[in-house]
């Protein structure tokens, strides 16, 4: 490994020179509002020369996910970049790009839906596409995002299915940071060039995909698929460790990660929030943090392991399961954990369409959990 | 394309497959919307399709075949046609914008609508490439409805309007017209568009041994006009003497409850179209230069 360089780079930026290194054949990009200048610095690097990629400047995001199940299912390495709008339009192409065991990689700036319309951070884009079939990887940092960026070509073009690397809307794509881009050599090592056998569009040898299934083959491959995102977690978790050993930067188990998780309260939480959190947790000394990197698959054993026993558990969540009154986060994490010993549960509703989250408002929830009641719902805003 | 698909019997959308694969040879790549024919010659595990094929979803054959052409041409292939195939709905109506976005961008694919002039698939809905007059299931014939109220979407013309080099209309009733199209166009480069009038029995009530006359009859009186626009140049490419039109929609149920003065409405319009695709031709205009 040559010796780290640092750079100061903003995160979109960070994240478009990142793609750059893993080698796209194909990028495709649709500029929905909100954008992020991720797909631009993509098109610049193409126009400068510096990559090769194809470029396809597609007239909405449902064609940019479209032309890229075309280009994967043609045998190439895609990329594309999304946000809130746009990621709700590719909806119907998600399902159909993890049913179809396709790898694609897409970097989603996590951004508010509409209505009403918002352009800044929360997690209700990704969250609405949680039962996609795809692979969910939150990031805290423009680090940890390029170098989960990285990984999450090796784990979708082993595993087959496709990845969201979910990285927070402004908050992470929009500061300028001090980031290690890692050197092409150790990427390339890293990662080997995708040669799909199993699904590809090769005149030598033609298959046909996508075709029409009947409920008995329908219901074997939907069931197949679902033991697959099972299985890739220990990918995630191998991929987590051998780019330890190669770039020296670790994320936990892959899965989730523990900070100073040795206290009876806990917050559970995803994405950039999880810095500030930190700071609260190395403040207080009352509290710890357990932050959840893969959402999907969900980590059930790892989860369960690290927060049986707890006495008080705090969700802090920036989505809301409508009609659920409380976050999906909560919800699942509260399903996993009720045949063990009884802890309370709190439901933290925070930065819905970018509110602050501030260390102050954290205090204070975690002040109050201990009066609070079992399945309480705070919305947590000043 | 192998034989037993479970087409309906005198499907005229399978005739238009395998028309279009037996000009087309083996080197070539579809990408199918959904619709009647992905759903009748797909059933997993089985498949009729002897060239690579794949369908994503309804709305983005053309994108999905943008994707493959990017990909082959970023693998140094530069030499598999790429072919977005879907039917009238996934093509002139829910899958238009992504049929617009490869043809103004000019993506090198081929790009082909088998028109049925129906949501067929799904129960005889109409779409915009259904007729004026006919009565499908969400636009029935009734005792104050004379069926669909609006002209057919010519997406011909607006495939010329994005500026593409080569566009066509064929008819599965003349194959060799048909073919001649498919292999001009896989001779050119960029975005080629090429519309194919394919009868359908059930949707339109007609006998399934009529398939043939009712595709020669709708080009034998104007109803479906056989022409190549190449490089912006309008040229018929069969000019019969126009049957009345009455002889084409007699033979089918979807029109059997039109009134003379309805039949004579479209007559009308069919002579006035006659008429100025005679114009377009004798005065030359070249329709890719108008911006």
């Amino acid at each position: 490994m040559m010796p780290m360089t640092m750079e100061v780079l903003e995160g979109s930026r960070a994240v478009s020179e990142t793609v750059a290194l893993c080698k796209p054949d194909v990028i495709s990009a649709y500029p929905i509002t909100p954008q992020t200048h991720i797909v631009e610095d993509l098109a610049k690097l193409v126009a400068d020369g510096k990559l090769k990629s194809k470029f396809l400047e597609v007239e909405s995001e449902f064609s940019a996910m479209s032309s890229m199940v075309g280009a994967v299912a043609a045998g190439s390495r895609v990329f594309t970049a999304t946000s809130s709008q746009g990621l709700a339009l590719m909806h119907e192409v998600l399902f159909a790009t993890s049913g179809l065991r396709l790898p694609v990689v897409m970097v989603v700036a996590n951004r508010a839906l509409s209505a009403p319309i918002n352009i800044w951070n929360d997690h209700s884009d990704t969250m609405a596409e949680r039962d996609s079939g795809w692979i969910q990887l939150y990031t805290e940092d423009v680090q940890e995002t390029v170098d989960t960026l990285i990984q999450a070509y090796r784990i979708a073009e082993s595993v087959l299915l496709p990845v969201m690397v979910c990285m927070d809307g402004f908050i992470l794509t929009h500061v300028i940071e001090p980031v290690d881009i890692p050197d092409q050599k150790d990427v390339d090592e890293f990662l080997p060039k995708y040669n799909p056998d199993h699904a590809v569009l090769d005149t030598e040898r033609p298959m046909t995909l996508g075709p029409f299934a009947y409920p008995e083959p329908y219901f074997d491959l939907k069931k197949e698929m679902e033991e697959a995102i099972q299985n890739s977690k220990e990918v995630i978790s191998e991929v987590n460790e051998d780019f330890a050993k190669k770039f020296k930067r670790k994320y936990g188990d892959g899965l989730i990660e523990e900070y100073k998780n040795d206290k009876d309260t806990v917050i559970v939480a995803m994405g950039s929030v999880c810095g500030t959190i930190k700071e609260v947790v190395d403040k207080r000394k009352d509290i710890g943090l357990v932050k959840i990197k893969c959402f999907r698959p969900f980590p059930k054993e790892e989860v369960i392991n690290t927060l049986k026993g707890k006495k008080t558990i705090i969700i802090l969540e920036k989505a809301v399961a409508h009609g659920l009154a409380s976050g999906p986060l909560f919800t699942e994490i509260r399903n996993f954990l009720y045949p063990f010993e009884k802890s309370k549960f709190i439901s933290v509703i925070a930065g819905l369409g970018g509110v602050d989250v501030r260390i102050n408002q954290i205090n204070d929830v975690v002040d109050k959990s201990k009066q609070m009641k079992d399945g309480e719902v705070v919305w947590m805003k000043t | 394309m192998t034989p037993g698909t479970r087409t309906c019997a005198g499907c005229g959308a399978v005739l238009a497959a395998r028309m279009l694969l037996k000009a087309t040879g083996k080197d070539v790549i579809v990408c199918e919307a959904t619709g009647c024919m992905e759903v009748t010659s797909t059933q997993y595990p089985t498949t009729a399709w002897k060239v690579p094929w794949i369908h994503v979803l309804f709305e983005n054959a053309a994108s999905v075949a943008t994707g493959v052409k990017a990909a082959l041409e970023a693998q140094g292939n530069n030499h598999t046609q790429v072919i977005a195939y879907g039917g009238d709905g996934g093509m002139v109506d829910i899958g238009f914008g992504a049929v617009s976005g490869a043809l103004e961008r000019n993506d090198d694919i081929l790009i082909i609508t088998y028109d049925n002039e129906a949501y067929a698939n799904t129960g005889i809905q109409r779409s915009g490439a259904t007729p004026f007059g006919a009565s499908a299931s969400t636009t029935p014939a009734g005792l104050v409805s004379q069926g669909k109220k609006q002209w057919k979407k010519n997406i011909p013309m607006i495939a010329v309007a994005h500026g593409s080099e080569y566009v066509a209309t064929a008819s599965i009733g003349y194959p060799q017209d048909l073919q001649k199209k498919i292999k001009k166009a896989m001779q050119i480069k960029g975005a080629r568009y090429i519309h194919i009038h394919a009868p359908c029995p059930i949707g339109w009530a007609f006998d399934s041994s009529l398939t043939i006359q009712v595709a020669k009859l709708a080009v034998q009186t104007g109803m479906w006009v056989l022409y190549e626009i190449e490089d912006g140049v309008f040229k018929r490419t069969m000019t019969p003497e126009l049957k009345p039109v009455n002889e084409y929609i007699k033979l089918q149920g979807r029109f059997k409850h039109l009134k003379p003065e309805t039949i004579k409405i479209i007559q009308d319009r069919i002579n006035a179209s006659w008429k100025e695709m005679d114009n377009l031709e004798k005065c030359g205009v070249n329709l890719r230069t108008i911006l």
